[in-house]
């Protein structure tokens, strides 16, 4: 409580209060109202949710900012929130994102803007709902309300194959999220009928039971982040979105898959996740290396972040599965990293698809020459992108590796691998888009980023920069819970 | 002001200008762009000059600017380690920056990337600093990776030219290849030590010499393995062969960084990352062979592709190749302070090459094929002058610089007690008389001969990117126009650059090699013999030069000046003959030893290919097309079946029903 406020209530509920009002403004001839207060609202959204960061103490692992009520007591279901060193993170994370796409989206969408806007800023709302939820049925509850507005996002505001891109990531996500209610109503049972997540953190489990939880698990969290071979759902789901659901779906969506690894399947599971590890890595690998091959000959710029994606998300799942602290830490900082990273990614390739209505590499060429400024930008993210030294984009890496090398040094050899590939497949990209001589007339007609995107864009190229260069802030929060998840981790259940 | 903030100072200095000259050139407009960074990059030589003083005075420095991060157990710092060692190179770097910064304002005169190129050169002076002046692995590796992200963005700084931006995405992808080397050695490093600092690993490197390499699968000494790696970055940055493919094509960038970032400094990065590791590299002979292999194959192989390039940039980007080569050769010969007394002479006889070579781009009107050239000392005596000291130098003329640096070299690898030396001694002396052959057929090419400039030429290879530039007859000089010496912007550099090539080595040899000067920076263990014995055949510099009368070194060197005088100037019908007689030998070295076509066949086309069948393949039809749409066609398909019996009859249900209750009830028998 700050000032008497239930902080985590306000995260998650303003932004939606917000998105309802949005919605109330009614259709396109208001369409400017609903701009102004969606963008209200996200920027409020994101000042509540600081004094998360300031408030925060972080000497504990415990949960802090906690709200505890009863929901549904017949089945003993709490309203239990509650946030430690890591789902902080991701709140903020999010919450910082949502006026990028609400400035992102300002004129850019023209139809249903009232709806557009509403459903970025519900959808921030019940994000953050699956960050600070302690209680699993609570958790549930908002983990596949998020995907409604999402769903709508690209099915309404998408490209022309949107149906089958909507389809496909709602099949794909829905059936794993299935398994995950039959796990949790396992571990309901088991504990006695509870849902408290940190009840089944203490749980005993036999070793067959955490198998089949772990797989449960394993099939809604890993299709979400997504993990080879569950992934072809987001190349699909990127080209088909408007610029906003794509950054939203690589900054904060992906990222929800792999916090649902450390909140449930590992501390839950923590010796079938020993067990399945080998796998876990393999996996991990397959997609840091064959993901990472994919990449190099794409052809739509937005499929080709969408698998680079993939690739960077696989350094998340080895950090994790390597249980030791520069894997886990590098892992969630290459989450946040990943998160900026790639929404300026796609926010670049919004600029550029806004201008010319492809996202064709052979359709460009030469962009420095009519768009310097949006030139230099997109290269400090493609060089983010590449994990280069004094970016985000560093840091997860390097540690993940760092930790890699301690379990197995070839672990560590396929995973360095993307410091050739990455670099190849981001900056040949750049080479055949921004380099070279005005390759056409619509690339000669071209005009330089306008104040808005240069402010979207400014934004997080510091956010880039200033992580790269000092990333302490985010790792010393973090340290705690980390040490309690390893141990956790560490501690045989059966 | 304290040290500290003088530190500080030395990098921040040269960022500040980056960063003023990139944001804000607009607003600076050119003048004060240029005017701005060089006023920094020279407050930051002469705080670098403050320190050399201190350092002297026995102050050196080791400590964290700012705790970086934490994770588990250990702390990572961006800090300084201001030593012997890396107050030499923040002289080298500064000064030749200095030089460079000066000579741009008359080289990128009537560019339209003027401001840009300012910030580039700064920023680029800023990355050096921070490399050679860290005190960690991680910091080392910063410094290591921005070096390659403002060459890259340097060579491709004529973004339009095709050449120019294939060559840059060529050079960061080899560098990334050492990168990768270099990061898992860092890793390992951590493994082990627990620990990146170098105080802390240097202090218990010896207790780890004779583990085995945690490596699952090979059983690896581990420093030798931790060496290879690092020496992996190594060949990438400092393009020792097989990584040197890059650095020829990085000519395509303007000829102000090819003296700087491509031969005076960054590539030396790896001589000096070496050097720095002398206690890890020491504890591995098989890891120095290694080294000193290499060094020998790129010093004379490199050389020999000097022979036959036209360009002439080119000439003198293979012979900074075959310079690297030297210098690696030194470290494995565990003469480190040879390599880096040679890596600080070269840096200023070749930049100095490099920017008379521009000089001469600049008279040629952005020309840059020596067969157009000809009798140029006559119009441009500076550069004439200055040019002919940089190539005496390079040859290794008794008493100039380079004679120094690389006849201690020879010495030294002959002096070394590893198996490898023979070879590498033999191919090090050949590599004096190829040297002393093509610098000379370049200088007599270019500076002495007829005048075949001013007659319409073929195969332009321009410095220029703007289509109109490359168009016109600005290109190259129009039939009947002189060449004409450089402004002063451009001579003063080459004139401050030319005394240290002339007499640095002179005044430098005994207190770097034999002197106190990098006794702590630098570690030899006694069973690596050559420098005790160098110093103990050292009697003095004029000595030294005397002495080399005596040596059959020397005269490889003028037997190749007077072999490329008779082939160039007496007889150059010669070459032709030669050229066609040996034509085999001749495509070999044209196409470079066909590494470039192997590449692009090999690693490119094959990366293609195999990115192409997993897309295609895997993802497209193994998974989307049988797992997931196969799936969907499958739960189709059995809908299909199922939908047939919702007919919506009545009296079909009710038949269904029936005869499910019986089937029901029969099963119940059956069990029952």
């Amino acid at each position: 409580m700050i000032l008497g406020m239930p902080v985590l209530s306000v995260v998650i509920w303003l932004p939606i209060v917000f998105g309802i009002l949005v919605l109330a403004t009614g259709d396109d001839r208001n369409a400017q109202t609903a701009r102004i207060i969606a963008l209200v609202g996200a920027v409020l959204g994101f000042l509540v949710s600081l004094p998360l960061y300031t408030g925060f103490d972080s000497g504990t692992s415990a949960m802090q900012f906690g709200e505890l009520s009863s929901w549904i007591p017949r089945f003993n279901i709490h309203y239990h929130l509650g946030v430690d060193g890591i789902s902080m993170l991701f709140v903020l994370l999010n919450s910082f994102f949502t006026p990028l796409v609400v400035i992102a989206g300002w004129n850019v969408i023209e139809k249903r803007v009232a709806q557009y806007m509403a459903a970025f800023l519900i959808m921030s709302g019940l994000v953050n709902g699956v960050f600070a939820s302690l209680d699993a049925m609570l958790f549930y509850v908002f983990w596949e309300a998020m995907l409604i507005p999402m769903f709508i996002i690209i099915g309404v505001w998408g490209g022309p194959n949107r149906v089958y891109a909507a389809v496909k990531f709602f099949l794909y996500t829905l059936l794993g999220s299935l398994l995950m209610l039959v796990a949790l109503l396992y571990l309901y049972n088991q504990s006695g009928g509870s849902f408290e997540i940190l009840d089944y953190h203490e749980m005993a489990i036999p070793m067959t039971a955490q198998i089949l939880v772990f797989i449960a698990f394993f099939m809604a969290f890993s299709v979400k982040v997504p993990m080879f071979p569950v992934h072809t759902w987001l190349p699909d789901a990127h080209v088909e979105a408007p610029t906003g659901g794509s950054v939203i779906l690589a900054a904060i969506m992906l990222k929800v898959g792999a916090y649902g690894f450390i909140r449930f399947s590992m501390p839950i599971a923590p010796d079938a996740s020993h067990k399945l590890a080998g796998v876990m890595i393999a996996l991990s690998l397959i997609a840091v290396v064959y993901i990472g091959l994919v990449a190099l000959m794409q052809t739509d710029m937005k499929k080709l972040v969408a698998y680079s994606s993939i690739s960077h998300m696989g350094f998340v799942t080895l950090g994790f599965f390597i249980f030791n602290a520069y894997g886990m830490e590098g892992a969630l900082l290459q989450m946040i990293s990943h998160g900026f990273v790639s929404g300026a990614l796609f926010l670049c390739i919004g600029v550029m698809y806004d201008r010319m209505h492809s996202r064709n590499i052979a359709d460009y060429g030469g962009v420095a020459n009519t768009m310097p400024v949006f030139a230099a930008l997109f290269m400090l993210f493609a060089m983010a992108n590449s994990g280069l030294p004094g970016t985000s984009g560093f840091v997860g890496e390097f540690m993940v590796i760092m930790g890699a090398i301690k379990a197995n040094f070839w672990y560590a050899f396929f995973a360095a691998s993307t410091l050739i590939f990455g670099a190849a497949y981001t900056l040949w990209m750049y080479k055949r888009v921004v380099f070279g001589a005005v390759a056409n007339h619509h690339v000669a007609e071209l005009k330089d980023i306008t104040l808005r995107e240069k402010l979207v864009l400014g934004i997080l190229a510091l956010t880039v920069l200033g992580m790269g260069l000092y990333p302490l802030p985010f790792s010393e929060i973090m340290h705690a819970s980390v040490n309690d998840l390893l141990v956790h981790v560490a501690r045989s259940k059966l | 002001m304290s040290n500290f903030s003088l530190y500080l100072l030395v990098p921040l200095a040269p960022l500040l200008g980056a960063i003023l000259a990139g944001l804000f050139g607009k607003v600076l407009g050119r003048a004060w762009s240029h005017r701005v960074t060089i006023a920094l990059v020279a407050v930051s030589f002469f705080a670098s000059l403050r320190i050399f003083q201190d350092v002297l005075d026995g102050h050196t420095f080791n400590g964290a600017v700012y705790q970086w991060m934490t994770s588990g157990d250990i702390s990572l710092e961006v800090g300084f380690l201001i030593d012997h060692l890396t107050v030499l190179m923040m002289l080298v770097v500064t000064f030749v920056s200095l030089m460079v910064h000066i000579y741009t304002i008359g080289y990128m005169e009537e560019d339209d990337g003027y401001q840009r190129f300012f910030s580039y050169i700064s920023l680029f002076t800023f990355s050096m600093l921070m490399l050679v002046m860290a005190n960690n692995f991680m910091q080392l590796f910063f410094g290591w990776e921005a070096v390659g992200l403002v060459s890259y963005l340097l060579i491709g700084f004529w973004f339009k030219r095709e050449t120019a931006i294939y060559a840059n995405l060529k050079a960061f992808l080899v560098n990334r290849v050492g990168d990768f080397g270099f990061l898992l050695g860092i890793g390992l490093i951590l493994m082990v030590f627990g620990s990146l600092d170098y105080a802390t690993v240097f202090a218990s490197a010896a207790s780890h010499a004779n583990d085995m390499a945690p490596i699952p699968g090979v059983s690896w000494n581990m420093m030798t393995a931790i060496c290879i790696l690092l020496f992996i970055g190594a060949m990438g940055k400092s393009a020792q062969f097989p990584l040197h493919v890059w650095l020829p094509d990085s000519m395509e960038g303007p000829t102000p960084i090819s003296a700087l970032i491509h031969a005076a400094t960054m590539v030396t990065a790896g001589i000096f990352m070496v050097s720095r590791m002398s206690p890890l590299f020491e504890l591995s002979d098989t890891a120095l062979s290694f080294v000193m292999v290499i060094g020998a194959i790129t010093a004379l192989f490199m050389g020999f592709l000097g022979i036959i390039q036209n360009d002439i940039k080119r000439v003198v980007a293979y012979s900074t190749l075959s310079q690297l080569g030297y210098m690696t050769c030194a470290l494995g010969a565990s003469a480190y302070s040879v390599a880096i007394f040679h890596l600080m002479t070269h840096a200023f006889f070749k930049a100095l090459l490099f920017l008379a070579a521009g000089s001469v781009i600049i008279g040629m009107h952005h020309d840059q094929d020596i067969r157009n050239m000809g009798g140029l000392r006559k119009y441009m005596p500076i550069t004439w002058i200055t040019f002919l000291i940089g190539t005496l130098a390079l040859i290794g003329t008794p008493f100039l610089s380079g004679f120094y640096s690389k006849d201690s070299i020879i010495e030294a690898v002959e002096a070394s007690g590893l198996p490898v030396k023979d070879f590498v001694y033999i191919a090090l002396r050949m590599g004096v008389f190829v040297t002393a052959f093509y610098s000379f057929r370049l200088y007599f090419l270019v500076f002495h001969g007829t005048e075949r400039f001013g007659k319409a030429h073929h195969d332009h290879h321009g410095d220029h990117a703007d289509e109109e530039v490359a168009a016109d007859h600005h290109h190259g000089l129009a039939p009947g126009q002189k060449p004409h010496e450089s402004s002063w912007v451009v001579t003063l550099p080459l004139v401050l650059l030319a005394i240290p090539s002339l007499a640095i080595g002179y005044f430098t040899i005994e207190p770097i090699l034999y002197g106190s000067f990098l006794k702590d920076a630098i570690h030899v263990i006694g069973s690596h013999p050559a420098m005790a014995e160098l110093a103990e055949e050292f009697h003095g510099p004029a000595a030294k030069a005397l002495a080399s009368v005596f040596d059959s070194t020397l005269w490889f060197a003028i037997s190749g000046v007077v072999m490329a005088w008779f082939f160039y100037l007496k007889r150059p019908d010669i070459p032709e003959k030669i050229k066609q007689r040996f034509h085999g030998i001749y495509t070999v070295l044209e196409r470079k030893y066909g590494f470039d076509e192997f590449n692009d066949w090999f690693f490119a086309g094959g990366a293609r290919l195999v990115s192409r069948f997993l897309w295609q393949f895997g993802d497209v039809k193994m998974i989307d097309g049988m797992m997931v749409n196969g799936t969907a066609r499958l739960v189709g398909m059995c809908s299909g079946i199922v939908r047939r019996f919702q007919t919506g009859y009545i009296y079909h249900y009710a038949f269904s029903m029936i005869i499910g209750v019986f089937v029901l009830l029969s099963i119940r028998e059956l069990i029952g």
